[in-house]
């Protein structure tokens, strides 16, 4: 009914926009007198009046803005005027007092609303408000996630919802909101609320912000089944607004069978791009299942199409089942995506370009990002350490003459680096580092060659990457260093390396002394460990496992092995079964054993790594790859300097009672590890008071939960707490981003410089292309008139001085005819 | 030939199976008949037969080198004739990179063995020819390749069989008859035949090969030279301080060498003449067709120049000649000559292949070299490879393929493609991460040998993974063999590759170009594709190009239209590893190519990446995440908290301020933006204000 009158409305719409372009006014706000405004009422039309005193100073601000939303609101057919109440004409809009003065919107001669005039405080208010009167029943109001409930069961099989949340009514959000539901409000059903609780309560995130929802109401039949929902994710503008309904307008998925580069929808035209999923009939059925899949994803973001193969007559690259179409008239991109995360993050991506390079079109004091500056971290600080001396001569520099007489006559290691590649460089600092630190100490013989000198040496010991690190030790195959390229992982390993690895131990009393720590006392502060193997003298094959395993560790783990006779003393004591490890995990602490039957070098490798991981470590940058290893979300504790106790027993309770397997607890020093600042930063808004505790699911989904702050980190309220995210009641604090990572920056493009040159070049000259070898051509000329040359050849003999266009010729055809050494 | 091709046909098929199950068993009759067998014969112990030799002795191939002279190089031993090689040998660069040295070593051959490196064989710049001799004795000899010497193969026919690795032998006969059967035939003759050029009076001519080398022979005559290229140049070097004049006459105008780029142009060394000409010393360049001119000796023994033409007109005594001079008195050729030498070149010797090999296709050019494809395999039959100089035609004036320093890298191309066509040994490569890929290509474009001499003709190829996460590199691949790279080498190019190619400007060398222009060096990044001197340039492919694109490529292309380009800016040291210069350009190209971020970041940012963001950058993901990043010092961290590219996370809660560059403070809508350095230092201050 309602809406009956409305569309009649539009009609009047364009009716005024005629009236307005007849004569030419509409801009400026007509001031009449009530008797005169009343008589220009129209039955049906809308009219927003604000009445004033004559002779009264009016307030100026607002009747600027009022001044500004003629035009918008006459676009919508309402007419705007201020009726100055004269005395002789009073009307009992006309207010007693000044102060009291408001506008009043009328449809025909009824009055609809009335507004003081601080809530119509800008142009936006204006239109907002006196939409939102008009729209009265376009557009629900909602206070209560009853309320959306029960509107999304009235609508399902029926209509779509667009609901929308602005922070307050009069917003330019909420203008336009208003101005959206004026186009598409009978279409769908307009649901506004500015109840954030509402908002949250649907589980939106980012809640400062105006949101828009759209809900896929009228597909759904079953009525306990919920409507699907896209969130738009652009800002509420007019336009944005538009564009995303239309692109809800639009079909899902379509299916194609025509060249991608001729078809168009309705999203290339609101500049969205399209994805075709490229199918044939053998799997049909799965790709159209992808296809509306892809396109629930991107719905908002990109048109979606199935593009049937079989019956196309243009030709697609063999691999491709992605094409993309970025607008019109630029050539589509063949993709080959085989996730549909991928195809999504392509989509979203090359979105943000755009976005990006908008905003620096509309911001003319940024510039572009110069390609020309260096943006490599690593590249820039080698780069501006360039002048720096550094100690080198603590390391001896090998050649390609020195090298395996070095490497033969001394334990080394050698750095294999290359002069200008940075990351080598930045090593090599820490490498000179090392000698610093050992420069007393005779351990073992540091050297290194500089491949861009000695590239020989470098391929003959199979290093065509830098940097490498060897050890050359007792004339044995090289060992390569994998630990971190720093000056503490590098040092641990060259000191470990003094022992054997494993080492022997010949006796019970020796084993002890080795496993509380006493022997290899200087060597316990670099490494985990020890590890004792023990084995009964017949057990060669459980040895040699054990010993490659050993060998595997060595530089990060003390591994030994005693397999006397006695050995039983030792397994008797430590209540292990032959073949064992015995490990203590702290110097003096308890030793545990590990049974080793039938276990391979790489399982024994792994168990002992696996011994070494701590339950609640102090994460820091050298040791999380290792936790994350364990593919498990983080449940970090963040701390301004050491965990305080009582935490740390809170969290190493629930270790024990087993309520964080699925997790990996940790802390983080921000004293040691100050980086965790930026951690915080990319979690938070504003930091709130530490210690924080977060867990962070980095493996799936990328959702960071925190925990409350107002809560006191204890046992129960932790685990209350871990109840709740376990079961989806907690709400992520942020999600971290997912994009991939793309060039930071462009880069030349020198083809196309190229090509303009060449094309430039062609309008001069016809296009040429490659002849595949000149013998044809030069038969050809062959041919040529005999008398014509009997000519040429007196003219050039006659010719001392080079005439320079003839010589041009000749010089053109003569290429295959001389023949020289 | 015949014969020999029926033979299996009508011969009992019993017996010759039993000869080819035990070729080393057959008694002395079943000799006769079935030759003995080598896998590969190689023509010429050369330069290019003796490299190719040593890749087929390293290798343990089943080989042997034919040698009509009793060493190897006889070439050399005689040419050329004033005993002066044109070839550097530059034993002082700066630098002790062995390979980069090769760059500038024009007449060593390849090998592991450093004492045979022709450094050590002279000290001249130019060498001395008998130089190049030893040097080719002592490398056949210390790595004791297989040379038959004393062997001249007068004859070289097909044998076709189905067994063979390319179904058909090849039939070597020697001069004492004897046979020798090959799989695979290796022609590496070089050029031996002098090139004629047949017009009236040509007898008059002495040949660059017999004519005297003494200068005293010339004193007070007037020469005629016939041909422009470096023997004539050498032979009027060697005189023309001793005669009255010099005049030199060839079809084509002079084509120096650096002004061509091409070394078998008339090399500076020889241009004395040129001096001489343009500084009106009597000496002159003339150009004219060779084929319409005629000699005419009179009674005194001189030599006159007319043509040809004129001859044919009347019948004429000696006497009575028509010369030019009698209609145009002013005739630059009037005066008569003492003696005129003919300097033209060499061409190949076809005469000991049988036609059904199908070497020479009939053509005027054809006549120069032998037919190949760009893998060097002869066009008519499979299984032949042309090696050395007589390979020439691929590169004919555009690179080195026809000298030491050129062919020793196509004959190793050639042997890679032999390993992997004939013993499933793939083109060798080594494999990285795509982290490695920017310093993989500096590190060849600064040292590779074969890049730099056979720039336009051989190109390194990366071939990327799936995913574009690892790559192959392969060296020194014939570039324009692209399409059939799979087949040739055995690796796949099914996502994409690069080729690192090295060249001079589109427009910079010409026999007529200035090459001395104002403003002929390019210095700017974004200038890089005008860059004239050689330089490195990185095409890539998203796809294999196909042999139909490879043909009709554009002009002036050496490969088909790519889907990126990159030039690194010519570098006046030729020493391309400037930070910003070089290197980040070729890494944002590559960057733009593979759709990722090719950049290294310190353990520190990789950790906070780690903890903030799902997906990593490939340097994190391949180092720090596998527990090898790079950790760096207190030095560089303040440097890069002075360049803000890394953040002092330390200071980070004293001044608030920092916090700005927090990505999310910045966005207002929430959304993430593209991944990015932790703070980029070009906009930091824009946003404070």
């Amino acid at each position: 009914m309602m809406s009956s009158s409305f569309s009649a409305c539009r009609v009047g719409f364009s009716f005024v926009m005629m009236n307005i372009f007849y004569k030419s006014v509409g801009d400026s706000l007509p001031e009449l007198s009530p008797q005169k405004y009343f008589n220009t009422l129209q039955p049906g039309k809308a009219s927003l009046a604000y009445f004033c005193q004559a002779n009264s100073p009016s307030p100026s601000i607002f009747l600027e803005e009022l001044n500004e939303a003629v035009k918008p609101l006459q676009n919508y057919g309402i007419s705007v005027a201020k009726v100055n109440c004269v005395k002789e004409e009073t009307s009992r809009y006309c207010g007693k007092e000044k102060d009291l003065m408001k506008a009043y919107l009328f449809r025909g001669n009824v009055l609809l609303r009335e507004f003081p005039t601080d809530t119509l405080f800008d142009v936006n208010a204006i239109v907002a408000h006196v939409l939102f009167a008009l729209l009265f029943n376009e557009v629900k109001y909602i206070t209560t996630l009853e309320d959306l409930q029960n509107m999304e069961n009235a609508l399902k099989g029926k209509a779509d919802i667009a609901f929308s949340y602005v922070r307050a009514v009069g917003t330019p959000e909420h203008r336009a909101v208003m101005e959206a539901a004026f186009v598409y409000g009978t279409t769908y059903q307009f649901v506004l609320t500015t109840e954030i609780a509402l908002l949250e309560s649907i589980g939106a995130k980012d809640i400062e912000y105006a949101h828009l929802y759209f809900f896929h109401c009228k597909v759904v039949l079953d009525l306990t089944q919920l409507c699907r929902r896209t969130l738009m994710e652009q800002p509420l503008t007019t336009l944005n607004i538009h564009q995303f309904i239309k692109t809800m307008e639009a079909p899902l998925l379509t299916e194609v069978a025509e060249d991608p580069q001729q078809v168009s929808t309705v999203h290339l035209q609101l500049g969205l791009p399209l994805v075709f999923i490229v199918s044939q009939q053998a799997t049909y059925e799965a790709d159209r299942r992808t296809a509306e899949w892809v396109a629930w994803r991107l719905l908002g973001k990109a048109g979606v199409l199935l593009l049937m193969r079989d019956s196309l007559a243009v030709d697609i690259p063999q691999h491709t089942n992605v094409i993309f179409k970025r607008e019109e008239r630029v050539p589509v991109e063949f993709l080959v995506l085989h996730d549909i995360d991928l195809i999504v993050s392509h989509v979203e991506n090359n979105m943000h370009i755009e976005e990006i390079q908008e905003g620096e079109d509309e911001d003319h004091d940024m510039e572009d990002p110069d390609i020309d500056i260096q943006d490599d971290e690593v590249a820039e600080t080698v780069h501006r350490d360039r002048k720096r001396q550094l100690p080198l001569e603590l390391t001896v520099e090998l050649t390609e003459e020195t090298f395996n007489a070095t490497v033969m006559a001394s334990d080394s290691i050698v750095l294999f680096y290359a002069g200008w590649q940075a990351v080598s460089m930045a090593f090599l600092q820490s490498y000179i580092d090392v000698a610093i630190k050992l420069k007393d100490t005779p351990t073992m013989l540091l050297t290194r060659v500089n491949c861009a000198d000695w590239s020989g040496v470098c391929t003959k010991h199979n290093v065509t990457e830098f940097p490498v690190v060897k050890m050359y030790k007792e004339g044995g195959n090289p060992v390569s260093y994998a630990g971190m390229l720093g000056t503490e992982d590098l040092l641990k390993f060259i000191q470990l390396n003094r022992i054997s690895c494993p080492v022997n131990i010949t006796s019970v009393q020796e084993a002890e002394e080795y496993l509380s720590g006493e022997l290899y006392q200087d060597l316990l502060s670099y490494s985990s460990g020890p590890v004792l193997g023990l084995f009964s003298p017949t057990m060669t094959t459980a040895k040699e496992d054990f010993t490659e395993a050993g060998n595997y560790l060595r530089g990060c783990v003390i591994t030994g092995i005693y397999s006397e006779e006695d050995v039983l003393i030792l397994s008797n004591k430590y209540a292990a079964t032959l073949p064992a490890l015995l490990l203590a995990r702290h110097k003096g602490g308890k030793i545990e054993s590990i049974p080793l039957a039938n276990t391979h070098a790489e399982d024994i490798v792994q168990i002992i790594k696996n011994a070494f991981l701590e339950t609640f470590p102090e994460i820091t940058v050298e040791n999380l790859p290792t936790y994350l290893r364990l593919q498990k979300p983080l449940l970090i504790l963040f701390s301004d300097g050491s965990i305080i106790p009582q935490y740390k027993k809170a969290i190493l309770t629930l270790v024990k009672e087993k309520h964080l397997d699925s997790l990996t607890p940790c802390w983080l020093n921000l004293k040691n590890t100050p980086v965790g600042r930026g951690i915080l930063q990319a979690y938070f808004d504003t930091l709130p008071p530490l210690p924080l505790l977060v867990v962070v699911n980095l493996h799936s989904g990328g959702q960071v939960f925190a925990f409350p702050s107002d809560q006191a980190i204890s046992e129960q309220n932790l685990l209350l707490w871990l109840k709740k995210l376990e079961a989806g009641l907690e709400s992520h604090i942020t999600i971290l981003p997912a994009q991939e990572w793309k060039p930071p920056l462009p880069a030349y493009d020198f083809l196309s410089m190229m090509e303009a040159a060449a094309s430039r070049h062609s309008a001069r000259k016809g296009p040429e292309y490659m002849k595949e070898t000149g013998v044809q051509e030069s038969d050809e000329e062959q041919h040529e008139d005999k008398s014509a040359i009997r000519k040429e050849l007196t003219e050039t003999l006659r010719i001392k001085h080079w005439n320079r266009s003839n010589w041009f010729k000749e010089a053109e055809k003569s290429s295959r005819h001389d023949k020289e050494l | 030939m015949g014969l020999s091709a029926a033979a299996p046909l009508w011969g009992p098929p019993g017996l010759l199976l039993t000869i080819a199950l035990h070729p080393a068993l057959s008694l002395r009759p079943a000799k006769a008949s079935a030759p003995p067998h080598r896998d590969y014969c190689v023509l010429g112990a050369g330069p290019a037969g003796l490299q190719m030799a040593y890749f087929l002795q390293r290798a343990g191939r089943d080989y042997a080198v034919f040698e009509r002279a009793p060493e190897p190089g006889s070439f050399f031993t005689r040419y050329p004739r004033h005993r002066k090689l044109i070839s550097i040998n530059k034993r002082y660069t700066g630098k002790v990179n062995a390979e980069f040295n090769l760059r500038h070593d024009w007449n060593s051959l390849l090998s592991h063995d450093p004492r045979l490196l022709f450094r050590h064989y002279s000290r001249a710049y130019f060498p001395d020819a008998g130089d190049m001799v030893r040097y080719l004795r002592d490398f056949a000899d210390r790595l004791r390749l297989h040379v038959l010497y004393n062997t001249t193969i007068a004859h070289v026919t097909l044998d076709k069989d189905p067994r063979a690795w390319n179904g058909h032998y090849f039939i070597l006969t020697d001069q004492k008859g004897q046979a020798y059967r090959c799989s695979v035939l290796l022609v590496a003759t070089g050029l031996s035949v002098p090139n004629q050029v047949d017009f009236p009076g040509s007898e008059y001519a002495e040949g660059y090969e017999s004519v005297s080398v003494d200068p005293m022979d010339f004193v007070g005559q007037n020469v005629l030279i016939l041909g422009r290229g470096n023997s004539a140049f050498e032979t009027a070097e060697n005189i023309f301080d001793v005669t009255n004049f010099i005049h030199m006459l060839s079809r084509s105008r002079v084509r120096l060498s650096w002004a061509t780029h091409y070394v078998g142009d008339l090399r500076a060394i020889n241009n004395g003449l040129l001096d001489t000409y343009q500084l009106k010393s009597l000496d002159g360049l003339l150009e004219s067709d060779l084929t319409n001119l005629a000699l005419v000796k009179d009674r005194e023994g001189r030599f006159h120049v007319t043509l040809k033409y004129l001859l044919e007109e009347t019948n004429q005594t000696a006497d009575a000649i028509t010369l030019p001079q009698d209609d145009n008195d002013n005739f630059a050729m009037r005066d008569a000559y003492d003696r005129v030498i003919r300097c033209l070149g060499w061409n190949f010797d076809f005469s000991i292949f049988n036609k059904s090999l199908r070497l020479s296709s009939g053509g005027e050019f054809s006549k120069k070299y032998p037919l190949v494809k760009a893998s060097y395999e002869s066009k008519g039959s499979r299984g032949l490879f042309v090696l050395g100089t007589a390979s020439h035609s691929v590169d004919y004036r555009k690179s080195a393929g026809g000298f030491i320093h050129g062919f020793r890298y196509t004959v190793r191309a050639v042997h890679r493609l032999l390993e992997h066509r004939h013993h499933g040994v793939p083109w060798p490569s080594t494999e990285h991460p795509i982290t490695q890929l920017t310093s993989s290509i500096v590190r060849r474009v600064n040292e590779a040998s074969g890049l730099y001499q056979m720039f336009t003709v051989l190109a390194d190829v990366v071939l990327l993974k799936e995913g574009a996460t690892a790559f192959e590199y392969l060296e020194e691949f014939p570039m324009q063999m692209l399409a059939q790279l799979e087949t040739i080498t055995g690796r796949s190019a099914k996502h994409g590759l690069f080729v690192i190619n090295m060249e001079y400007g589109r427009n910079f060398s010409g026999p007529d170009k200035d090459v001395f222009f104002y403003d002929r060096s390019v210095g700017h990044i974004e200038d890089a594709w005008q860059s004239n001197f050689l330089h490195p340039v990185i095409y890539y492919y998203r796809h294999l190009p196909t042999e139909q694109e490879v043909r009709f490529r554009p002009a002036d292309w050496p490969l088909p239209r790519p889907t990126a380009i990159h030039h690194i800016v010519e570098d006046f040291l030729t020493d391309w590893t400037a930070p910003v210069g070089h290197i980040l350009p070729l890494r944002r190209f590559l960057e733009n190519c593979l759709d990722t971020d090719l950049r290294s970041f310190y353990a520190e940012s990789c950790f906070l990446f780690a903890l903030t963001r799902q997906k990593q950058p490939p340097f994190c993901q391949q180092g720090y995440l596998r527990m090898q990043g790079l950790v760096g010092n207190e030095r560089l961290r303040q440097h890069g908290v002075e360049s803000g590219l890394l953040r002092d996370y330390a200071a980070v809660g004293k001044h608030r301020k920092d916090s700005t560059r927090q990505p999310r403070d910045r966005e207002p809508t929430g959304r993430p933006r593209a991944p990015e350095p932790p703070a980029q230092a070009f906009n930091h201050d824009k946003e404070e204000l």
